[in-house]
């Protein structure tokens, strides 16, 4: 028994920065899926629906525990390279959420009246530029809440990545725990860690989603603030808040 | 409009051999002919739309479709903006084809047509000037100032010259409607679409979308092919009228002698309905 010498925090700070990455490569990876796979999925060949739907259920289907496992110790074996643990986790993460992004993609997509579509036929925009240009920005704002719930996901299923040896702040509570023997502080803190966390994203979120509300003229839910940006203040007179009021976000 | 205006519609689509009508035809004098659908057939399931429909629009004519809903007048729009396609027949635009015809090539057919919507379809992301500006600079490659120019023009002709860097959600329908024409003009299409854009509107709204109608099919060459439930707005603008029931041209005419003096029983009862 023995206290949390400031060497064992700084192991903890240390995770806590680790996961950060994670986090944010992950992020970057499952965006870049998910609205592959999304958009794919709504292709008109039949074949590339095909395989992207089979992507998605493949990676709905399977635990991201077992599949990081694999990645890392099975595909080895088989293939003769091996990836640093780091990639290895970013890799099954990123693919992981990916999947589940695509749905939220797709969702969205589907969302967009058939109509704004048409409109941008009769003026003559090739499919890209329809998605470019009056899709992608229109579904955008329908993204962002679900968007967040599963960042937070992601957040928290980092955590798995203790088991390849990666030292995140769970992998560091583990050693933290192992020289000290106590686990009910060094716990409660990374309790608060990972909440702490998902709460400042939840935060960042809530100002991206007022931003793509307001990008297609829409209300975004009220809320006091003082950081709006000249180009916004219609939006936010609408809304009827006084910006002198704005807390801090 | 002209009373004498050259019908280059046949009279009915029933018998199928009179698209050439004596001053229809390519090379007709003084005009030429723009829109040719021959033979077009559009089913839905089991609903025949378009009942081997023949029919040509000459260049700067003023055509109004009427007829019963569901009568396929918004279908004959939309065919030729290739938001659906048919099932038989083909359709010609400009002496290129539209159907059947590859992708590529109903591009470059596009962009001699536009269309206004019941609905307006704004694009929400976007301000009223980015609206009306994004396809000149995107499809037809205009600098971005060339395109403003444009916009503001059009938008000073619809009556919305300070509406440049609002979002189409705070105006009004007849105000967004007015957005759209603009937006459609700015392509410098040659055929303008109407397709009954005045029945989304409050009451108080359709007189000044139909006033700014009307200002257009003097003051221009435009083609106009219309389909309403204006009747009167239809006598004022219209070179052509087309009664349509079930898929087919039932009578066609200038507006004078369909409105005043029609020769079927069926266009009588509907006008009698809605007149």
């Amino acid at each position: 028994m023995s206290e949390i010498t400031s060497g064992l925090w700084g192991l903890l700070l240390h995770g806590l920065w680790v996961t950060v990455q994670l986090t944010v490569f992950s992020a970057a990876l499952g965006a870049a899926v998910a609205f592959a796979v999304g958009l794919a999925r709504t292709h008109r060949l039949w074949i590339v629906r095909f395989v992207s739907g089979a992507y998605f259920e493949l990676f709905r289907g399977t635990s991201a525990l077992v599949l990081m496992i694999w990645v890392f110790f099975v595909v080895p074996m088989t293939l003769g390279w091996q990836l640093v643990p780091m990639w290895a986790a970013v890799l099954t993460l990123g693919c992981t959420y990916g999947a589940y992004g695509s749905e939220v993609v797709r969702g969205a997509v589907a969302a967009v009246p058939q109509a704004q579509r048409e409109a941008g036929v009769a003026l003559g925009f090739t499919p890209v530029q329809r998605l470019r240009k009056i899709v992608l920005p229109q579904a955008w704002p329908e993204m962002v809440p679900p968007f967040n719930n599963l960042l937070i996901e992601l957040l928290k299923g980092t955590a798995l990545v203790s088991v390849l040896g990666v030292g995140d702040i769970t992998f560091a509570a583990q050693l933290v725990r192992n020289a000290t023997g106590r686990s009910a502080p060094v716990y409660t803190v990374i309790l608060v860690m990972y909440f702490v966390l998902a709460f400042l994203l939840t935060r960042g979120m809530r100002r991206v989603e007022r931003r793509a509300k307001a990008s297609v003229g829409r209300l975004a839910p009220a809320e006091p603030s003082g950081t709006a940006k000249t180009g916004r203040v219609r939006q936010q007179d609408l809304a009827g808040s006084s910006s002198a009021t704005g807390g801090v976000s | 409009m002209p009373a004498d205006a050259e019908p280059s519609i046949p009279k009915t689509a029933a018998t199928t051999s009179t698209v050439d009508s004596p001053a229809g035809g390519p090379g007709g004098p003084g005009s030429r002919e723009l829109i040719r659908l021959e033979q077009v057939t559009k089913r839905f399931g089991d609903h025949t739309v378009l009942d081997r429909l023949d029919f040509s629009v000459d260049t700067g004519k003023h055509v109004t479709l009427i007829g019963p809903s569901g009568s396929g007048k918004t279908t004959i729009l939309r065919l030729l903006m290739t938001l659906t396609k048919p099932d038989e027949g083909t359709i010609t635009v400009d002496g290129e084809r539209l159907f059947p015809a590859p992708e590529q090539q109903c591009r470059e057919v596009r962009k001699k047509i536009g269309m206004v919507f019941q609905q307006f379809n704004l694009f929400p992301n976007m301000t009223v000037l980015r609206n009306i500006t994004e396809a000149p600079v995107t499809v037809l490659g205009l600098s971005r100032d060339e395109a403003e120019d444009r916009a503001r023009e059009l938008l000073d002709l619809v009556g919305l010259a300070d509406k440049c860097d609002v979002r189409p959600t705070q105006l009004s329908g007849g105000q967004q409607q007015r957005v759209a024409i603009a937006r459609a003009l700015a392509m410098r299409p040659q055929v303008l679409l109407l397709d009954e854009v005045t029945s989304a509107l409050d009451p108080e709204l359709v007189a000044g979308v139909l006033d700014l109608l009307r200002d257009i099919a003097r003051s221009t060459d435009i083609t106009m092919l219309c389909v309403t439930h204006e009747m009167n707005f239809a006598r004022d603008i219209s070179d052509q009228v087309l009664m349509f029931d079930s898929g087919r041209v039932i009578e066609s005419g200038p507006p004078e002698k369909l409105f005043g003096d029609p020769d079927h029983e069926r266009t009588r009862e509907f006008l009698s309905a809605v007149l």
